[in-house]
């Protein structure tokens, strides 16, 4: 009926399963199941390994999403003994979560074609997929990386400490001359144990580590992990808190927006956009501050609903400063658009093709910008966007100027979403009681941050305790694209590159 | 160019007068500096440490905050019966010891942070160069140190900036809670940096762990394997008390007054 085999569990509604409703397949079966989806047109939305009561051994979830028809379901497989066949080589968007299930459960993906570590740090089970002593130190980025071989072909190695106030990873170039042949890049320098530590929650530091999982996208990873507990509380968070978390949640997208354009403005040497953005972006994130007291949107979004209200004098100040941003950026970002110099050095540079971007699974603004029409908020939507939908905004060309641009079509209509949520908040309470989390389930919740999907999802014990919590960011997906966009590009061009992604590193590594 | 000229008086001049004229104003809901007041609390009370995500309060006789751990989450003025604690406006946090960043009950004065010597403001008085060194950093300090870098604050005025090589910097401002992961390569970037030279750690992660305290993966801080010379509190701290911070480190600011 929807194009899935028998086997996989639809997430209907956002809504927790019961896990004894969720069929144990095998691992062949499981990766039947994902390579259909994503056969047709779907994708892996969280690929992780679990250990649940009453069965042996691990387990191996996967959530998959097939966007055309808005469906969203989960299947799961046991895995037998210390090693399961790979799904990476039929289907490259599994290969960093089956690093991934490498590293944190030890179990081996046989046939993986690039098993490294992913976030260097010892496995939860004591087994070890490479063989390495327990209590060894794992130095970060220490291990093979893929060389190119030949004449004059050199190796580039950057960070994992960048000349920019960033955050740090690790770059290897191949190149001939300036030519870029293949670029690897290794994270986990800023592994600090969210997934290990949300275990046994929700305890008082939970919704932190959410806030914190990148803190750039502190509304989106909360509202993820508050839509997780209300669904497995069956709680239903009141309609005004919807339409505050959605205005936070485009506030925060509008605020990055406009700063990655700002800052791919400074990376081609244009100071006026980039000037004026840097500035945009500081009002946008007073707004976010106007709400809750922080500019990035700490204590905003509460497992119920919001922390905070916005009554009808904070929301006419917010439109008032809206529109004074909207006037702004129009001013600082046509001047992009309008300078051939500027466009030169955007257009034709690290293009993204259609296909490789569908291969490789990718989500949010990239996806989009290679003319991939995916947007949780319009293809899963939860919360107010149930009700207030945003047309999803595309381009086809696939390079940094379609990153760029999708980026600016993207400000323009979540100006007007803000702006009409604003000017008809519901009334009623700001957030309901939580209640306990119903033992024995899975909840998955789906939310599009500004880089892309979001997708947390939890699995609890038998007292409603989180036994395993997993973090998808955005980046988790994108990272793969950046190295791809690389390829046959000037190395000069990898700033600009990898600022038209913009892609998280604390996200990334947990 | 006449676009670029339009629009440059369309956007018009945005760099604050501050520390000079006012500072840019906090919104009402912001949550500053905590004030922890009234008398002794009853002894079996306890609910702000219990509410407390990090151990930032302390409970045995006199109840003490350590901004350092302290996320302002305000879950402790919340989780207050009495009332008791509050996160006011001020936004001068930063500090040049440790102990200066636990605030006690009832406290009047508090230690901000003193510039520092003679000898070491002549280097850098005017010229302060520092390398950031993002160690376990979400990317909310790193983003909110950047910004000072904009036409509104513009770090530049007072000849604070940030290079791109340990070699051309008198220091490094940190944040994140130090990573297992980042311990080497913050360890040669410090060492990288020629002597004299200054710390800084911005953001309760650099400080204590923040919200990852005691993980297994951090080293809860950067004291953990530096010598820090600023303290800078808050998750993460406002721009305003990080150029506060570094103003008051080279002597352009000093005491509680609004300039």
């Amino acid at each position: 009926m929807n194009g899935r085999g028998p086997g996989a569990t639809d997430l209907a509604g956002g809504s927790a399963l019961r896990l004894d409703s969720i069929p144990l397949l095998t691992v062949d079966e499981l990766s039947g199941i994902a390579l259909e989806t994503v056969a047709a047109g779907g994708r892996i939305a969280s690929l992780f390994a679990a250990r649940t009561k009453g069965i042996e051994g691990v387990q191996i979830f996967a959530v998959l999403a097939d966007d055309g028809r808005n469906l969203l379901s989960v299947a799961r497989a046991a895995v037998e003994g210390d090693a399961f066949p790979a799904l990476a080589p039929l289907c490259p968007q599994a290969q960093a979560f089956e690093r991934e299930i490498a590293e944190q459960y030890g179990l081996v993906p046989e046939g993986h074609p690039w098993l490294k570590p992913l976030r260097y740090h010892a496995s939860w089970t004591g087994r070890d997929a490479w063989g390495r002593k327990a209590g060894a130190p794992i130095p970060p980025g220490v291990g093979d990386f893929f060389r190119v071989e030949g004449d004059q072909v050199h190796e580039v190695a950057v960070g994992p400490v960048h000349a920019g106030v960033i955050e740090p990873g690790h770059f290897r170039f191949q190149c001939h001359g300036e030519k870029v042949f293949h670029l690897e890049i290794a994270l986990g320098y800023q592994h600090r144990g969210i997934e290990a530590a949300m275990a046994g929650g929700p305890d008082k530091r939970s919704i932190h580590y959410a806030e914190t999982a990148a803190g750039d996208t502190s509304v989106g990873h909360a509202t993820a992990y508050a839509q997780v507990c209300e669904s497995l509380a069956t709680c239903q968070e009141p309609a005004r808190a919807q339409a505050l978390r959605g205005v936070a949640l485009e506030l925060e997208r509008l605020a990055n927006h406009v700063g990655d354009l700002g800052a791919l403005s400074g990376d081609v040497g244009y100071q006026p956009s980039a000037s004026y953005c840097g500035r945009i972006r500081g009002d946008l994130l007073n707004m976010t501050a106007l709400v809750c007291g922080n500019r990035f949107g700490r204590g905003f979004v509460v497992p119920g609903g919001v922390g905070f209200d916005v009554g009808a004098d904070r929301a006419d100040e917010l439109l008032r400063r809206l529109l004074a941003a909207e006037r702004d950026t129009e001013v600082a970002v046509r001047l992009l658009w309008d300078n051939q110099s500027v466009m030169a050095r955007l257009e034709d540079t690290g293009p993204i093709s259609k296909g490789v971007a569908l291969e490789l699974g990718l989500v949010g603004p990239a996806a989009r910008a290679s003319g991939l029409a995916r947007d949780v908020r319009f293809d899963q939507p939860t919360g107010i966007f149930r009700f207030v939908q945003i047309p999803v905004s595309t381009y086809d060309s696939g390079d940094v100027f379609a990153r760029a641009f999708v980026r600016w079509l993207e400000i323009r209509q979540s100006i007007v979403f803000v702006r009409d949520l604003l000017g008809a908040v519901p009334s009623g309470g700001i957030a309901s009681p939580l209640g306990p989390l119903a033992p024995d389930s899975l909840a998955v919740s789906l939310v599009e941050g500004w880089r892309g999907e979001i997708c947390h999802a939890a699995i609890t014990d038998e007292r409603g305790r989180f036994a395993r919590y997993k973090v998808v960011d955005p980046s988790f997906h994108n990272w793969a694209a950046l190295a791809y966009a690389m390829r046959g590009q000037d190395i000069s061009d990898f700033p600009l590159c990898n600022k038209s992604f913009n892609l998280s590193y604390c996200g990334h590594d947990l | 160019m006449l676009r670029e000229i339009l629009s440059r008086v369309k956007q018009g001049h945005r760099t604050m007068k501050f520390p000079a004229g006012p500072p840019p104003g906090m919104p009402d809901r912001y949550r500053g500096r905590p004030e922890l007041s009234g008398g002794p609390c009853p002894e079996d009370c306890g609910a702000c440490a219990e509410a407390c995500p990090t151990g930032a309060l302390e409970f045995d006789g006199g109840t003490r905050l350590d901004m350092g751990k302290c996320l302002f989450c305000a879950d402790c003025a919340s989780a207050c019966p009495r009332g008791l604690i509050a996160f006011s406006q001020n936004y001068r946090m930063s500090a040049r010891r440790r102990q200066d960043l636990i605030v006690a009950k009832g406290a009047e004065t508090f230690e901000l942070a003193r510039a520092l010597d003679k000898k070491l403001r002549r280097l850098f008085g005017r010229s302060l160069k520092l390398r950031q060194v993002s160690a376990g950093g979400c990317n909310a300090c790193e983003a909110d140190v950047n910004v000072l870098g904009t036409i509104g604050w513009d770090m530049g005025r007072f000849g604070i900036q940030f290079v791109a090589s340990p070699r051309h910097a008198d220091g490094l401002l940190v944040t994140g809670p130090i990573t297992r992961n980042m311990e080497l390569a913050l360890r040669k970037t410090y060492d990288a940096v020629p002597e004299p030279k200054l710390v800084i750690a911005v953001g309760s992660c650099a400080i204590s762990g923040g919200p990852y305290i005691d993980h297994g993966e951090v080293l809860n801080g950067a004291d953990s394997s530096l010598k820090v010379d600023l303290y800078v509190p808050g998750c993460p701290p406002h721009p305003l008390t990080v150029l506060d911070g570094l103003l008051r480190l080279l002597g352009r600011i000093d005491g509680e007054e609004e300039p």
